[in-house]
């Protein structure tokens, strides 16, 4: 479980997150939804260490993160998995090497038994076979399965994923999608989302948080948020065509 | 200010590489990498234009050698001390400040805008000892490189001398021996290091704290370079005159 509370952020004189109260639930996906510039963004990168808060405390599993050692921030950051919205697999290296790596940095496992490792993840996001590939060789898809893969390796407790399918066509988006929420499901970790997917909230969006200028406009779940009449809410919900007419039809009872 | 900010900010980059180490393992397997790409893949294009350069050197000595009472060992001479003094340390890094500074600039730069560093931070891993520590290491055998450019380059002299004609090879080798100070060499090397030094650091910095996309990863890669070349040629001046003068 992650507890945010109060937490402000700025940068050259502008704030972008105005004080944000929220927890992340443990085997959930917890989207943090909203328009680009709400502060989504800035909002994932204090929770991993990379931004460092103004105001505010971050508690994982009960305990603030400001008040981590150095050698415990460094052990935490050993369950934390990342998976980020352009992969972020290293060129030089292959997709065994790249799912490897936290292995080879955390662990004393010998090459082989890393190599099984790697073998059962890889099986699990549905790429036996594409060991010795380089990224530049396979898809958008399966490079985002990859990532998934490394960010998985080590048995994280939390996983954070930013917009996980961007720039993916809706069915691999959706394979994805579900994947993710597998994974949150069988291990029992604390996943966060970020996207401005709706058909990511429609799939996956167990907690959802709705970010505008930089302060949690909304929270609830996926059946809420269809629900819901919060104007806020609503004109972010239904900007697309295809919600709108879903939503016509709703209010016209058929 | 912003130069101001720009030192600062690198020497606590400096501060970062040499903090929190990254794996020995790890760690030398990444310092051959680099010794591969950076040393030996520059091998090449060193060799190239050592022997030419030392080439040109005579050549150009010997032509101007007008007067019937300057010997002809003169031309091995001002080879050697052309080729040990400047051309071999101070020219070939210029180069290699065009070739390896914008390797590793660009890949750098590369791994911050497909968020490869955020990666390695986010894993807990010190990305600046991680990317930029085995480069710094490699470089220290960057003196090698100079002594076999220093090599070439006379060698190329003593082609274009001696089969071009100009001297014999005796009178070559007598002026490549006339007047020899070995502490011409200790200079050459103390700047080598020092140079290797700025090639890796130099560039590993505009890479590392490059903003934006790929039009930016090439801007950085020329800013890289001609902030290489203005620290490299600074640097030259001051141990030139701190240890010849």
């Amino acid at each position: 479980m992650i507890e945010v509370e109060n937490l402000k952020k700025g940068f050259k004189g502008e704030q972008i997150l105005k004080g944000i109260n929220y927890t992340f639930e443990r085997g959930k996906t917890n989207l943090i939804i909203g328009q680009s510039g709400s502060g989504k963004s800035v909002f994932l990168k204090c929770m991993l260490g990379l931004f460092k808060p103004e105001e505010g405390t971050i508690k994982y599993d009960g305990k603030p993160y400001s008040n981590f050692s150095d050698e415990e921030q460094r052990e935490l950051r050993k369950d934390i998995g990342m998976l980020f919205q352009g992969g972020a697999l290293f060129d030089s290296m292959t997709v065994a090497e790249n799912v490897m790596f936290p292995l080879k940095m955390f662990t004393k496992q010998k090459k082989k038994e890393s190599m099984a490792r790697v073998r059962e993840v890889l099986d699990r996001v549905n790429l036996e076979g594409a060991e010795d590939k380089m990224p530049s060789e396979i898809s958008g898809g399966m490079q985002k399965r990859v990532a998934i893969a490394r960010a998985i390796v080590n048995e994280p407790k939390y996983l954070f994923c930013d917009e996980p399918n961007s720039g993916l066509d809706p069915t691999t988006a959706t394979v994805i999608d579900k994947l993710i929420q597998k994974i949150t499901h069988e291990n029992q970790i604390t996943t966060v989302i970020i996207t401005h997917d709706m058909n990511s909230v429609l799939e996956i969006g167990e907690r959802i948080a709705f970010l505008k200028e930089g302060l949690l406009a909304w929270k609830g779940t996926k059946d809420e948020i269809f629900q819901t009449d919060d104007e806020t809410v609503t004109d972010f919900v239904y900007s697309s065509d295809l919600f709108k007419k879903v939503r016509e039809a709703q209010l016209k009872g058929y | 200010m912003t130069y101001l900010y720009s030192i600062g900010e690198y020497f606590l980059m400096l501060k970062g590489v040499f903090g929190r180490m990254t794996k020995g393992s790890v760690l030398r397997s990444l310092i051959f990498k680099e010794i591969n790409d950076l040393i030996l893949g520059s091998m090449g294009i060193v060799a190239f234009l050592s022997f030419f350069i030392g080439a040109v050197v005579a050549i150009q000595t010997a032509l101007n050698l007008n007067n019937p009472l300057i010997p002809k060992t003169l031309v091995a001479y001002a080879a050697r001390q052309s080729v040990i003094l400047e051309f071999a340390p101070t020219f070939i890094s210029i180069i290699m400040a065009g070739k390896v500074g914008s390797f590793i600039t660009s890949s750098i730069g590369s791994m911050r805008v497909t968020e490869q560093i955020d990666a390695l931070e986010v894993m807990g891993i010190n990305s600046k000892n991680y990317l930029i520590f085995p480069k710094i290491v490699a470089m220290f055998t960057y003196p090698f490189v100079i002594a076999i450019s220093m090599f070439l380059g006379i060698a190329g002299a003593y082609s274009a001398a001696v089969f071009g004609g100009f001297v014999s090879s005796d009178q070559f080798i007598l002026g490549l021996q006339d007047d020899f100070i070995p502490f011409h060499l200790v200079y050459a090397f103390v700047k080598t290091l020092l140079f290797a030094f700025i090639l890796s650091t130099v560039p590993a910095y505009h890479g590392y704290y490059m903003k934006g996309g790929a039009l930016e990863v090439g801007q950085a890669a020329t800013t890289s370079f001609v902030w290489t070349s203005v620290v490299l040629i600074v640097t030259n001046y001051f141990v030139t005159q701190l240890l010849l003068s």
